[in-house]
């Protein structure tokens, strides 16, 4: 109980991304999915510092410094998309993304 | 026994924020407590001894990613209240059924990798901040350019496809040129 290993992080890792899934899957605003999106993440990246403290390996370390970079010009991309989105049709919700009747 | 205490504390608060923000119905809410989410995670990365990808965590996220939302969403309409999905009993299923597959792999993991050894072992004697500078820039130099590249066609994306129609302004124009430019397509 007062050790705390590597399942301890896995486990909050899962936590974490279950609650992400959730926002993914419960929102209907695409600002608020980006927000899910982040979690999901950021999620990962505990898992990846934990394993690479836990096995002495640094791979786990740059892997979480790569996937930050993409996060951040996932947002880049992402909130100019959203704002052409915006000036168009005045609405961000994901119902209005369904023009092509899928 | 301290780091018990942090690991559960920082544990708790990141769970919390990061539940309020998918549950809350205020824009602002939910992102006020993503960057508070944010900054307690990279209390983990403290204790787990990276302290290099902690300073990274605050800076990009709370300083760039967060500020970068915090500028978007004046161009939305945030005051309004977001409206949820009605909730489908399959897609609950769905989740709980991916939630403890994902646990029981989570617990399966270690003991299937026992014999794992450390590819890129700590080095002795040296600071995070070294150990990582030394091995992004030998081992992951291609990629480390690549993800330069990919930041900088991310930022020329930003600014291309935000960026248009930022000399005009709405309030100052009279009526028909508005109504001009609001017959012109934004993207063409």
């Amino acid at each position: 109980m007062m050790e705390i290993g590597l399942n301890h992080y896995l486990v909050l890792s899962t936590i974490l991304f279950a609650i992400g899934l959730v926002g993914v899957m419960r929102r209907k605003n695409l600002l608020l999915l980006f927000f899910a999106t982040e979690i999901l993440l950021n999620s990962v990246n505990v898992a990846f510092a934990a394993i690479s403290h836990y096995y002495g390996d640094l791979t786990g370390q740059m892997f979480a410094f790569f996937v930050i970079a993409i996060a951040a010009s996932e947002v880049a991309v992402g909130l100019g998309l959203l704002i052409v989105w915006f000036k168009r049709h005045g609405s961000i919700d994901l119902d209005s993304l369904s023009s092509m009747k899928g | 026994m301290f780091e018990a205490i942090a690991f559960y504390l920082f544990a708790f608060l990141t769970i919390t924020m990061f539940f309020i923000t998918v549950t809350t119905s205020q824009a602002l809410y939910a992102l006020t407590a993503l960057a508070a989410g944010m900054i307690f995670i990279s209390a983990f990365f403290f204790i787990l001894g990276a302290d290099f990808l902690g300073a990274v965590q605050i800076i990009v996220y709370t300083g760039a990613v967060m500020a970068l939302y915090a500028f978007g969403m004046m161009f939305f309409d945030t005051t309004r209240e977001v409206k949820e999905k009605q909730g489908n009993k399959y897609i609950i299923i769905g989740l709980s059924t991916l939630a403890a597959i994902l646990v029981v792999v989570i617990f399966a993991t270690p003991m299937v990798s026992e014999n794992i050894v450390a590819l890129y072992p700590a080095i002795e004697g040296v600071g995070n901040t070294q150990e990582v500078g030394l091995v992004l820039f030998t081992k992951y130099l291609v990629p480390f350019e690549v993800a330069a590249i990919m930041l900088l066609v991310a930022m020329v994306a930003g600014i291309v496809l935000a960026g248009k129609k930022m000399d005009l302004s709405i309030t100052l124009m009279n009526d028909e040129d508005l109504e001009k430019e609001k017959n012109k397509k934004v993207l063409s």
